[in-house]
């Protein structure tokens, strides 16, 4: 299972909390996390990528073990500890406004 | 006995507000979509237990509400608005084509007679409508393309369509608003449109009498005389007695006729409300004064409303969807302030009492009374 850490305010949206657990089948990159993140979770669609380009939103970035993947390609592959599900793929929100 | 629901959308949640037909003591229920930006709350005439929510944030984008049972429980549906077609462009602030971007949804207007269809005012400005509930969207193409849209720009704000009115008597009319386009008419439902703006003197602008580009930031009608408009523009307050083919200034005796809100009583149609603001580039009361004004002849004589409003040190800005009134016998009148209070006055406005007074900021107000 991959491990995937939501900001607060999309934990709410989805009604869970503390990390989510998702099944994702084939190789694990961001597009198939994400899809199989919108697919168990329907009120998500559009709030990470863009419904229509499927582009990240711009102020949230993708994290894991410790490496910023935001700017690689949506269907490069991830690092084996999160296909493992040893570390977990962060959406993290970027720091700003008020 | 009636009751009172008021559904305010604030910077960080939405609040609803209730109260018996007193209007005394008041229910104060939220926050709703804690730390979400609500646009707009606003509940079928038909059925008004359904409301629809405009939840979005700078992060995450758009969201849109539903709720089935008064704002108790809420469920999301259809987030998905997608321009017809190839968007095209519109003016930037320094006059460059700028391409047309989904930014928000900042108003709904459910349908006087069906409550799963909606309509819904978004920046960049278009009309979308729904008539499965909220679950799809479908842009009516008509508006945004009628010719002019190339030369619409974005106010401070940002390019919104703001307003939207039904003709209660002739469905197939409907007005909308835009800053800063002007305001706009449909007599066939939503297909093909036209710009209503001859009257209109902006001189902010290259042609100050031109067909679009002015900053209308809203309009009010009352139900019983739908070709009779009312219009807070960025500076003047306007009116039309022909379903807005023209327009003539009624800001008369006001202090300054810069504003965001106006409304109309619900049972005198003649009588009316604003909130003069002090400037486009002071955004608060004149002299620190928080004044409501209310013209009982239909513009032009306007008399100050303070009774149970601050009048010193209020620098407060009421926004453009931030007052609504109620139906009740003695109508109830109701606006949300920057500063977070929500005030409300069971007489009319001769008296004020605020609900609540440290919200967010408010954005929208909007009422409804219930049997």
């Amino acid at each position: 299972m991959i491990r995937v850490v939501l900001p607060p305010h999309l934990r709410t949206l989805a009604k869970v909390s503390g990390d989510v657990e998702i099944a994702v089948e084939g190789h694990v990159t961001q597009r198939s996390i994400l899809d199989a993140l919108e697919s168990r979770y329907p009120m998500l669609r559009g709030t990470i990528r863009d419904q229509t380009t499927q582009e990240r939103r711009p102020f949230l970035r993708f994290f894991a073990c410790e490496e910023d993947f935001s700017l690689e390609s949506p269907d490069a592959p991830l690092p084996d500890k999160v296909a493992s599900g040893a570390e977990p793929f962060f959406i993290i929100g970027a720091i700003a406004g008020g | 006995m009636s009751t009172v629901r008021v559904l305010v959308g604030t910077r960080k949640g939405a609040f609803v507000l209730t109260s018996d037909g007193k209007r005394e003591r008041w229910e104060i229920g939220g926050p709703h979509f804690a730390g979400w930006e609500m646009y707009h709350v606003k509940g079928s005439p038909v059925d008004p237990n359904r409301l629809y929510a405009s939840q979005s944030s700078g992060w995450f984008g758009q969201l849109v509400q539903r709720s089935n049972d008064g704002g108790k429980t809420w469920e999301p549906v259809g987030n998905k608005f997608v321009y017809d077609g190839v968007p095209g462009t519109h003016q930037w602030y320094d006059g460059t084509a700028h391409p047309w971007e989904f930014k928000r949804v900042w108003h709904f207007e459910p349908s006087l007679t069906d409550p799963d269809t909606v309509y819904a005012g978004v920046e960049d400005a278009a009309i979308f409508r729904t008539t499965d509930a909220g679950q799809t969207w479908q842009e009516l193409p008509g508006l945004r393309g009628h010719g002019t849209g190339p030369k619409w720009q974005p106010g401070a704000g940002g390019m919104c369509l703001h307003t939207i009115i039904q003709d209660p008597s002739n469905s197939n009319r409907i007005y909308i608003a835009i800053s800063a386009a002007g305001a706009f008419r449909t007599d066939d439902a939503g297909k093909t449109w036209r710009p209503i703006n001859k009257g209109l003197y902006s001189q902010y602008i290259p042609e100050p009498t031109a067909e679009v580009g002015h900053c209308v930031h809203h309009v009010a009608m009352h139900s019983s005389r739908p070709s009779t408009l009312f219009m807070q523009k960025h500076w003047d307050v306007m009116r039309s007695d022909d379903a807005g083919d023209s327009w003539h200034e009624i800001s008369g005796n006001l202090p300054t006729d810069f504003g965001f809100v106006i409304d109309v009583h619900a049972h005198e149609p003649e009588t009316v409300y604003v909130v003069p603001i002090k400037s486009d580039s002071e955004h608060f009361p004149p002299e620190g004064k928080l004044r409501v004004y209310r013209s009982r002849t239909g513009g032009n004589e306007w008399e100050a409303l303070t009774n149970g409003l601050p009048q010193s040190n209020c620098y407060v800005n009421v926004l453009r969807d931030a007052m609504a009134v109620d139906s009740l016998d003695k109508c109830g009148i109701y606006f949300g302030t920057t500063g977070g209070q929500v005030y409300a006055s069971a007489d009319a406005g001769d008296s004020w009492t605020p609900i609540v007074r440290d919200l967010p900021a408010v954005l929208s107000v909007e009422v409804q009374t219930l049997p």
